[in-house]
């Protein structure tokens, strides 16, 4: 009994524990704070996190092939530049502009990285630092502001039924799709075994390169989405955003039982792991609000930090004995 | 009927080097079909030439009466030919299912992976070549026969004509090897072909239909496995002679020489999950021990026990007369037991790093002070082993990758040296070596012989156990069938020994001879 409920938690227990554990934190929030479970703070924590969310499941594609894209954060700061400077055209020009943006990075990166064999560390920091620059070169190092009389700010600032954002929403159709793609379709399965073995992935007849090509554009393409989502929801394209949301995409993988070294992962267990980030920040800004302590945003971090020692160090106890049967 | 598989004077070249000669191979439709040959004989070059791994540089292949060149994997596997390599090319995160319909998953309406058929079909092939498991499991869950057998139904599942196996039985144990047996028989029974590569002899006697010998990249001979003899097989694919083989003089030069020293280390009855079946073995202070056989005879997997890599499954061992069980490398070396292993690039040498470096990364903390490396006696200890070792450098400084294999094997030797070992394990130092490096490094073994060391020195070259070793014990299939003494040794007593037949008994002498088992000009491209 006791090897059957072992084996569930090593095949599922990481994202039945994220979840368990985004259930819980919901439940203190409640129980604790009188505003938590308040329309406002519920649709305005879900339009901010839409983002990172997005970039984390970008992240967790490019991790499950055994890679790492550490440009998702610059790539949205610069697509949310190209977003804001079409703004005026509405958001059905905007929208796809800010993706491109992010598309054509996504491609760069696996041009380094597919073809020219560059390490992915090395290549999508290379294009952290390029989207950056890019995006100071045509902001001018400023906010670029977004024209308010168009439609384009009413995907990040309005919701549907009053309390849905429009950016979590079109998030959702991202995830599900993506989630079909990794559990449904073969493309998504090549990613796994490239990401577990290429050179045996290929070796069976597999076209890897493929798969991880996809895997960076993808990344990029969410990363894009985020940017719009950022240049919408603050009303200005923002050149200096972006650093270190690329941390804590990986961070949020990683809570979410993605292997690091590729091979596994899952999307509802990523984005779950997004959700657990995002709650404890919401919550330690409630916390704040009783007034019994004051934490700095510093203080913030390095509780966050604490935090997913916790969980990783929890991930190693769970699933190691199980390896050594 | 025309042949499945119809290979004629293939060629193939690396740089230089002429891995294939004459390679030809005939495979008829349903047969399970051996390959053998010695180390380097092109085996694996031929296979990966067929597969589309390698492009050939000449001759004709036909299969299925279509000429064909293939300059990929994916080509030949669409072509009906499957590959099982050595080092299992499947995904062990993924499920069993995944890794055999991986690439032909069944789809359901708008291209989505039908999960349920696919569960399906994976259980339903397993089931045909006899295994019963859950299939959702990951692969990496289950043991390598049955990840093997899994390899082999994506075989089936591609419809394949040809299954290519090499190595299969290699880290099988007994049951499982009948196991891959009747899946090899039901293979046969649907009408596909098995090429068979092995270095264990007595399988094929069960397995297979036919069998091709090639040595030296090139054909040797082909038969029908009812007419041949191993004794036959065994003279093939080293180029002797059978009578030489199965008739060993009867001539007594000298018996056994009276043990060097005190007994420092004894191995009885040792078995691991390793091919290592049963040994026994006993070595000496300032003795040399020969350990002799085919590949795959358990040899390596000695030296592995005995360096506390593999641990026991059965049998004891001791070291200067109390029990000996190191559970990992580290706790042998503590015990002063240093393993030269056989595959320097791989296991010895850090290219990047210098000479001195690669020296004395073994005894490391033995050179500080305080927390510091005392560098000037790291020089010293440099020094002294380079001018004792006759090391060829410019400087200590030189990147060790710039030095020919000689002189980086004798870095190795110096390194392990330098632990002081009481017994130093020897795994083929003289491979890929030239004749003057590899006379030096015999004189470097002998002088640490001559301080009082024990060596347990694995060759397959024959003259340098016939003349270094002191006894040679005899491996094959797992277990040590013999001990011969030196002087007496020649050999034809270690050919014969070695195939295993009818091994003679360790009083038999020969005259002197100088032979190798396998070609001098050894084909490193093959490993």
């Amino acid at each position: 009994m006791t090897t059957l409920v072992r084996r569930h938690i090593a095949d599922h227990g990481q994202s039945t524990g994220v979840m368990i554990g985004v259930l819980l934190l919901i439940l203190l929030g409640t129980l604790r704070y009188d505003n938590f479970a308040s329309l406002y703070n519920l649709s305005s924590f879900l339009n901010y996190n839409a983002m990172f969310v997005l970039i984390t499941m970008g992240m967790c594609l490019v991790i499950m092939t055994g890679g790492i894209d550490l440009s998702v954060g610059t790539v949205a700061a610069l697509s949310s530049v190209t977003a804001a400077g079409f703004s005026a055209h509405g958001l059905e020009v905007a929208l796809p502009v800010g993706v491109l943006t992010g598309l054509a990075a996504g491609a760069l990166n696996a041009f380094m990285i597919v073809i020219m064999r560059i390490p992915p560390f090395i290549a999508t920091l290379a294009t952290l630092l390029a989207a950056k620059g890019t995006a100071l070169v045509i902001s001018d190092a400023r906010t670029v502001p977004v024209d308010w009389a168009s439609n384009f700010t009413q995907l990040g600032m309005n919701n549907v039924a009053g309390w849905l954002p429009w950016s979590m929403l079109l998030t959702v159709v991202v995830g599900i799709a993506l989630w079909l793609l990794v559990e449904h379709r073969p493309l998504g399965r090549v990613m796994l075994a490239a990401g577990d073995n290429e050179d045996t992935a290929n070796l069976m007849g597999l076209s890897s390169g493929w798969a991880r090509t996809w895997a960076y554009v993808i990344c990029g393409g969410c990363a894009g989405l985020a940017g719009v989502f950022l240049a919408s929801g603050f009303g200005a394209g923002q050149p200096l955003e972006g650093l270190g949301w690329e941390l804590t995409a990986i961070a949020s993988v990683v809570v979410g039982g993605t292997l690091l070294t590729g091979g596994r992962g899952s999307i509802p267990a990523s984005v779950a792991g997004a959700l657990m980030l995002g709650l404890i920040f919401n919550l330690l800004n409630f916390e704040n609000g009783l007034g019994t302590f004051n934490l700095s945003a510093y203080w913030q971090m390095v509780i966050r930090g604490a935090f997913l020692f916790i969980v990783i160090l929890l991930q190693v106890k769970i699933t190691r004995p199980l390896a050594g049967d | 009927m025309q042949p499945l598989l119809d290979i004629q004077g293939v060629r193939k070249q690396f740089g230089k080097t002429l891995a294939l000669e004459d390679a030809r191979l005939t495979i008829q439709r349903g047969e399970v079909h051996a390959l053998i040959g010695q180390n380097g004989a092109g085996k694996s070059t031929l296979i990966k030439v067929l597969t589309g791994v390698h492009q050939r540089d000449g001759g004709d292949i036909t299969f299925n009466d279509q000429p064909c060149l293939f300059s990929r994997p994916a080509q030949a596997q669409e072509a009906g030919i499957a590959t099982i390599y050595q080092e299992l090319n499947l995904v062990g995160l993924r499920s069993v299912t995944e890794n055999i319909v991986m690439g032909r998953e069944p789809r359901r309406l708008g291209g989505f992976i039908d999960w349920k058929r696919a569960h399906q079909q994976a259980s339903d092939i397993l089931a045909g070549l006899g295994v019963d498991i859950d299939v959702r499991r990951p692969l990496e869950e289950y043991s390598t026969a049955i990840q093997q057998l899994v390899a082999i139904a994506r075989a089936v599942s591609r419809d394949a004509m040809l299954v290519i196996m090499d190595e299969p039985t290699s880290s099988l144990d007994e049951s499982e090897v009948l196991q891959l047996f009747e899946a090899i028989r039901r293979l046969q029974q649907r009408g596909t072909a098995v090429l068979y590569v092995s270095h264990f002899l007595d399988e094929l006697f069960e397995i297979c239909d036919h069998v091709t010998i090639m040595r030296n990249g090139a054909w040797v001979a082909d038969h029908a496995i009812s007419d041949t003899r191993k004794a036959v097989l065994v003279a093939d694919m080293l180029g002797k002679d059978v009578n030489d083989i199965e008739t060993h003089g009867a001539t007594d030069f000298g018996g056994a020489l009276e043990p060097v020293g005190e007994l420092l280390f004894e191995a009885r009855d040792i078995a691991t999950r390793r091919h290592l079946r049963c040994a026994s073995l006993q070595v000496h202070r300032g003795e040399i021990v020969g350990l002799a056989g085919l590949l795959g005879s358990g040899r390596t997997e000695v030296a592995r026990a005995v360096f506390g890599m593999d641990a026991l499954s059965d049998g004891q061992m001791s070291l200067e007369g109390g029990s000996y069980r190191p559970v990992n490398a580290s706790a042998a070396i503590h015990q002063g037991i240093a393993l030269l292993a056989e595959d320097r690039k791989r296991e010895g040498i850090v290219a990047d790093l210098s000479v001195r470096e690669n020296l004395t990364l073994s005894i490391l903390p033995s050179l500080c002070k305080g927390v510091q490396i005392d560098h000037e006696a790291e020089r010293k200890l440099v020094e002294h082993y380079i001018e004792a070792l006759q090391i060829k450098v410019s400087d200590m400084d030189q990147p060790i990758r710039e030095l020919s294999g000689g002189n980086q094997q004798k870095v190795l030797l110096a390194r392990w040296l330098a632990t002081e070992p009481q017994l130093l394990i020897l795994d083929e130092p003289t491979r890929g070596v030239d004749i003057g490096a590899r006379q030096e490094i015999q004189r470097i073994i002998q002088d640490y012989r001559a301080q009082g060391g024990a060596v347990l020195l694995i060759s397959s070259e024959f003259d340098e156990l016939i003349e270094g070793a002191h006894r040679v014990v005899v491996m094959h299939e797992g277990r040590s069938i013999d001990t011969l003494n030196n002087p007496g040794l020649t050999e034809s007593t270690l050919v014969a020994a070695l195939s295993g037949g009818q091994p003679p008994t360790s009083d038999d002498g020969r005259g002197m001879q100088k032979a190798s088992v396998r070609p001098s000009t050894s084909r490193e491209t093959q490993a």
